[in-house]
This record gives C-alpha cells, sequence and structure tokens, in this order.
C-alpha cells in the first residue's frame, strides 16, 4: 500500500472528533480490521480511532484500498473489527450477536450503495419498506412512510416501477427513500454518486444536503475533493489509517449563522 | 417475515419464482410426476383388493367351505363310453361335521342339481339350482328381496317350493311378478315363494355388492332327494356320463371369528381321515382375507418404495435449482442482509420459495393423480378406489419433501457473509 501516495511513516494516526457537544452516535476505540491470506495479511484499518456525533455530516476520502469501504462497513455492523471496539449509540456491537447487529441495521441504519442495490423483483414502494420488513415491531405507519418518502425524492408516480423501469438516478433516489424509511441514527453512503452524471450526482448532493439541515447524521465516502467540500468535516484516509480531519469552508459558515 | 408477514412472503417467493417462469415451471415436474403416480397407484392397487376382499367377504369371512371336488386323477381315465363318477362330500361327511361342532356352528348341506329351468316358453339351459335346508339364507348372509325363503316345513313336507335368484327372476319373468307362477325343472313343477338378492347382509354397502353373476334358484334338500336323485346325468356325443355327488357343499357358520380357523383345521383333519382321495376342498373365507390383505400389504410397501424414489428424486431437482437461485442471487441476499434481514429471514425466504415449488408442483400432482384413475377406470374398466388418506399422504410429503430439500440451499444463502455477498456480481 505504498503506492497511494500517504507516507506510509505518517504521524502518529489522528484521533478524530470533533470535540463537539452533542451525543456520539459512532466512536472506535482502536479499530483494526485485518484480511488474512494464507501468511498473508491486509490490515485494511489498522488502528483507527473516531467519534461521529448526532447531527454531524462527514465526507471520507482516500486513495482506493485505503480501508473507506472497509470502515463503512464496519459503521454499518456489516463486518465486526479484527481488534478494538465499536460503540453505536453506546452500545459495544462486539458484544452483540449476528441476530442483533441485523436488528441494529434495520433500526439504527440507513445503507445508499454506489450499485443502489435495488431488489429487481420488488417495486419501488415495496423496496423503500424493505428495511420495515425486518423488524421485530415494524411502525403501523411504514407504508405512509414510505409513500412521503417517495415524493420527497420525486417518485411519487413511480411506486409501482421495478426497478429495471428507472434510469440511475431514480434508482439511487429509491435507495435514499429506502435509507430514510426506518429513520436511522445514521446514514451511510458508500460513492453514492459513483456512477451518475455530474448533474444527477448534484441533485442527490442537494438530497444529502437536506437532510443534513434536518439534523441527519451522515457519513458519505467519495472520490471527488469537490464533492468531499459539500460535507462539515472530512476525514482522510490512508492505508488503514485516519491521516487527516479536516473542517470546510461549510463548517465555518454554518457556525457563523 | 413474521406472522402477518406469511402471505406477503409468499408473494414474494412466487414473484421471485415468477421471473424464472421455465425453470420454475421445469421444477417442480418432478414432484407433481411424483405426487400423480403415488395417487395413481394407490387407486388402482385399491380398487383390485377391494373387489378382491368384497369378492371373499361376500363368501361370509365367519363361514368354512367344504366343496366337492372331481378328483384330478379320474379326468382322462380310459375310453368307456359309459361310466359313472362318483365323489365328494357324503351325507355320512355332513353326519360327522354336524355332530363335531354343535356348539360352534352350524352346518348347512347343499347339492347342485343340474336340470333346466322353464317358465311358459322361456328356457334357461343351465341354472344353478342349489338344493338346501333353510339355514342356508342365514349362513351365508343373503337377503330376501320378496316372499320368503326355504322354510322347515318346506324341507319337512318335501315340498314343491323354489326360491329365485334376482338374475334368474328377471330372465324368465322378465317384468312379471314371478312368485305364486309355477317354474318347471327338468319334468316337475315347482311353486316360486319368493327372491333373494345378490347383496350379503356383511358389509352390504361396500362397492361391487349388488352384481349378481349366476342365475340362482333354490329349492329344499329333501324335495331333490325326492324327485332328482344323487345323479347328475350328462350325455354328449354318443357317450354318457354320470357324476354321483351326495353333496357338493358343507357350510358351517361358525358363531365366532376366533374359532374359525380352528373349526377349518379340525374339518381337515376329518376329511382327510374319511376320504381316500382329494375329492373336496376347504374353503376359509377368512385365510383368504388375510393372504388378500398380506399382498395388499407387500404391494403398498412396492410402491411406496417406488412412490418414496421418485418424490426423492424430485426432491433433488428442486434442491439442485435453488442451490442455483441462492447463487444467482447472492447479491439480492447482500442486500437484504445489509437491511437488516436475520439468518432466519434468509432462511424463511428461500425455504418459503422452495416450499411453493413442491406444494405447487404437490396441488397439480394431486389433480392429475385424481384424473389417471378415471381415464384408467374409462378405458380398461379396471375398478379404482381413491381413497382420501392417499391424496393428503401425496400432498403431505411433497410439501415435506419442499422443507427437506430447501433447508441445505436457505442455510447456504443465510450464512454469506454480507460484505461478500454485496460485491458479488
Ligand atoms: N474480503 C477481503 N479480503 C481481502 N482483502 C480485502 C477484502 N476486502 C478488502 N480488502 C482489502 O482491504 C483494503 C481496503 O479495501 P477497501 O475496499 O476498504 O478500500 P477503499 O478505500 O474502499 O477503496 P476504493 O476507493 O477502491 O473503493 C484493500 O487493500 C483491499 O484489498
Ligand atoms: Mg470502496
Amino acid at each position: 500500500m505504498s503506492d497511494n501516495g500517504v507516507p506510509r511513516e505518517s504521524p502518529v494516526a489522528v484521533a478524530a472528533d470533533s470535540g463537539g457537544t452533542s451525543a456520539p452516535v459512532a466512536q472506535f476505540q482502536s479499530v483494526q480490521r485485518i484480511y488474512r491470506m494464507g501468511d498473508q495479511e491486509v490490515r485494511a484499518l489498522d488502528g483507527v480511532d473516531l467519534t461521529f456525533r448526532a447531527g454531524e455530516y462527514w465526507s471520507i476520502v482516500g486513495p482506493s484500498g485505503s480501508g473507506k469501504s472497509t470502515l463503512l462497513n464496519v459503521l454499518g455492523c456489516l463486518d465486526r473489527p479484527s481488534e478494538g471496539t465499536y460503540f453505536l449509540g453506546g452500545e459495544d456491537t462486539g458484544e452483540l450477536n449476528d441476530d442483533a447487529l441485523s436488528e441494529l441495521r434495520s433500526r439504527r441504519l440507513g445503507f445508499i450503495f454506489q450499485s443502489y442495490n435495488l431488489i429487481p423483483q420488488l417495486n419501488v414502494l415495496d423496496n423503500i419498506m424493505v428495511p420495515l420488513l425486518y423488524q421485530s415491531h415494524p411502525p403501523a405507519d411504514g407504508e405512509e412512510r414510505a409513500r412521503e418518502l417517495a415524493s420527497r425524492v420525486g417518485l411519487g408516480d413511480r411506486l409501482d416501477h421495478r426497478p429495471r423501469e428507472l434510469s440511475g438516478g431514480q434508482m439511487q433516489r429509491v435507495a435514499i427513500a429506502r435509507s430514510l424509511v426506518n429513520d436511522p441514527d445514521l446514514v451511510l453512503a458508500d460513492e453514492a454518486t459513483g456512477n451518475l452524471d455530474s448533474q444527477t450526482s448534484m441533485e442527490i448532493l442537494d438530497l444529502f444536503d437536506e437532510l443534513h439541515s434536518e439534523g441527519k447524521t451522515i457519513v458519505f465516502v467519495t472520490h471527488e475533493a469537490s464533492v468531499s467540500e459539500r460535507a462539515q468535516r472530512v476525514l482522510v484516509m490512508g492505508d488503514g489509517r485516519v491521516c487527516e480531519v479536516r473542517e470546510t469552508a461549510r463548517l465555518a459558515q454554518e457556525l457563523a449563522t | 417475515m413474521r406472522g402477518s408477514g406469511i402471505i406477503a412472503s409468499v408473494r414474494l417467493g412466487i414473484s421471485s419464482l415468477m421471473l424464472h417462469k421455465l425453470r420454475s415451471g421445469l421444477t417442480t415436474l418432478g414432484v407433481l410426476f411424483g405426487t400423480s403416480s403415488v395417487i395413481a397407484m394407490l387407486a388402482i392397487g385399491e380398487g383390485a383388493s377391494a373387489e378382491a376382499q368384497e369378492q371373499i367377504k361376500r363368501l361370509g369371512s365367519q363361514n368354512v367351505i367344504l366343496r366337492s371336488v372331481k378328483p384330478a386323477e379320474d379326468q382322462n381315465q380310459g375310453s368307456q363310453t359309459t361310466r359313472i363318477l362318483s365323489y365328494g362330500l357324503t351325507n355320512d361327511d355332513y353326519e360327522r361335521v354336524a355332530t363335531s361342532f354343535p356348539s360352534v356352528g352350524r352346518v348347512v348341506p347343499s347339492r347342485l342339481v343340474a336340470q333346466e329351468a322353464r317358465f311358459e316358453d322361456r328356457m334357461v339351459p343351465q341354472p344353478r339350482i342349489v338344493a338346501t335346508t333353510p339355514e342356508w339364507l342365514e349362513v351365508s348372509g343373503r337377503l330376501v328381496e320378496n316372499g320368503r325363503f326355504l322354510t322347515k316345513s318346506d324341507s319337512v313336507g318335501a315340498k314343491n317350493v323354489c326360491v329365485l335368484g334376482t338374475e334368474l327372476a328377471r330372465d324368465l319373468f322378465l317384468f312379471k311378478d314371478p312368485i305364486g307362477q309355477r317354474v318347471k325343472l327338468g319334468a316337475d313343477y315347482f311353486d316360486v315363494v319368493g327372491t333373494i338378492t345378490p347383496r350379503v347382509r356383511f358389509d352390504s354397502d361396500a362397492p361391487g355388492a349388488g352384481e349378481e353373476t349366476t342365475q340362482e334358484l333354490f329349492i329344499p334338500l329333501s324335495t331333490a332327494d325326492n324327485w332328482f336323485g344323487d345323479m347328475n346325468v350328462s350325455r354328449r356325443a354318443g357317450s354318457f356320463n354320470a357324476e354321483e355327488v351326495e353333496l357338493h357343499e358343507l357350510l358351517i357358520g361358525v358363531d365366532n371369528k376366533d374359532n374359525v380357523i380352528g373349526i377349518a383345521n379340525a374339518a381337515r383333519e376329518m376329511l382327510e381321515r374319511f376320504h381316500d382321495e382329494k375329492d373336496y376342498e376347504v374353503v376359509v373365507p377368512l385365510e383368504l382375507l388375510a393372504q388378500a390383505e398380506e399382498t395388499k400389504r407387500i404391494f403398498n410397501i412396492v410402491l411406496g418404495s417406488i412412490a418414496g424414489i421418485s418424490l426423492l428424486v424430485g426432491g433433488i431437482g428442486i434442491m439442485n435449482v435453488m442451490l442455483a437461485t441462492v447463487t444467482e442471487r447472492t447479491r439480492e441476499i447482500g442486500i437484504r442482509r445489509a437491511l437488516g434481514a436475520k439468518r432466519q429471514d434468509i432462511v424463511a425466504q428461500f425455504l418459503v420459495e422452495t416450499v411453493v415449488l413442491s406444494v405447487g408442483g404437490g396441488l397439480f400432482g394431486v389433480a392429475l393423480g385424481l384424473a389417471i384413475p378415471q381415464i384408467v377406470q374409462w378405458y380398461t374398466d379396471m375398478p379404482t378406489l381413491v381413497t382420501l388418506q392417499a391424496p393428503i399422504l401425496a400432498f403431505t410429503i411433497s410439501a415435506g419433501i419442499g422443507v427437506l430439500f430447501g433447508i441445505y440451499p436457505a442455510w447456504r444463502a443465510s450464512h454469506m457473509d454480507p460484505v461478500d455477498a454485496l460485491r458479488h456480481e
């Protein structure tokens, strides 16, 4: 991993915490994620300390292979740390079994993927409602919420369309609606605009901004520097470590108002 | 996927299967043919054995029947043009049998008389004329249709009376009431006093009851002794054959099923002692019934194995397709897991699909399985009998096959790593 431009001997990993006052939503304590293949070891995450607080708006950047997706997967309880501890909403996820993690995903987390990942045999409305399907106590107004979210992302008139009848941008809007249907504590997006043209990307990012202004906690991974500046804070990954945490102009602007 | 979600998950399962209509359809064929062949084979087997059992039951399962049989070695004897063959049960046999088991059975003797029957200008050349005693009705289990059966006073007085079976009554009298008419047997006239049905008292509503096969007519044994003697004469192409048989049948009505075998064995022993050659047979309907049941049991085992194998093949087909489906839908599994599906939810989802496939196959199989016996019966006159258990059993097994063979693919699906599954192309 030395070809990624980040010096291996970069300063001791940065402990990323905005030092803000709101409650921590997600917290990493020296998290490592190590892939072992035979006698080879890949440290996808190599000692990460992080705190994401409620209402914060983060972007993660870094060269390919630096561990951005791995970080997001651990944040989303899809993957577990090999070492270290991950607290989600004050709960040590290391203590939880597979079922409890699944329940956490369905209640507290929202995912948006680069390749949309809608279920092909379900229509728009049913796709949006999938996370509710797996909650042990699904809300009574689930369908109503799903309809509202669909109109909010501009697809109120496409409820019974199948994913293959939608454009990429529309599919990603469905995915966003789906990520919000369970009113998550944390919305995670991995290169959500990676497959979209710049115009559509802007529309999606405008949606993110809107969510942020409503107080949602958002963490998104991106390749593009310009896109990362949309967030309040930028986390720069390199070689499985946090290289830098930078506040953006947006934060300064928000603090000023 | 809980509680009320069952309908939703079945609907989802169906819509997933409909993405590959041809494949899903072909997959159900294995179970379809397995199920339908179970039902069809059971129906045909049941039909055949029900008919056999009915015939045996009509003999009376509490009866032991001793019959005269023409001894085998005498049949091609010599080339004489005149011979008198004397064989079979004798009146002495009757006395011995009757006095041996007075407490457990009634013994009814009967003899067949070879005469033609006439009424006005209609003639039946070879009716089955049974000369017997009044107890015959009770022991054989037959039922009177009109009038009465033979009575004690008919016997004692050796009266010229007769009772007709339904078929002979129809053949001789057409639609006329035979009672009070006179039938001519050989050279003598007999008053018709009643008719009896072919139906028996023992399980009279069984299929097949009510079909008459013989042109029967009953007269008192004492009358037959007076008029016809023991000699049945037949003349053919210049040769003269006579058979002398004192009694054609001794019907023993046993009071209790438990005693039937004992009495049958005692009767066998006794006849063996007094007969030099085997000019008799002992028919025990209860033993025949047991044999028929044993045959049916073996038949069912063979059938069950064949059906089991065909359903097994169907099940393996389903499992094969489901394994392919799981691999194909790895991505979907990853998505669902990421959105909060537990392992058990994934298991349920794929199990539902397998069960939908096998139950679908099972349902069509039951429909086909119910149709086949009808078609067979239509074309071959083979009796078939669809019992309620057969479709239920077949259907349950096919659904069970779905669960059994769905477990492994579903388990595989549920144990995929979510991150790997999401990355799957
Ligand atoms: N299942 C796996 N087995 C082995 N190594 C893996 C696995 N998943 C990821 N890695 C390794 O972990 C490291 C981090 O991968 P990750 O996907 O997090 O990178 P990334 O920052 O998201 O890159 P990109 O920008 O290309 O998406 C890489 O070196 C990768 O090869
Ligand atoms: Mg990545």
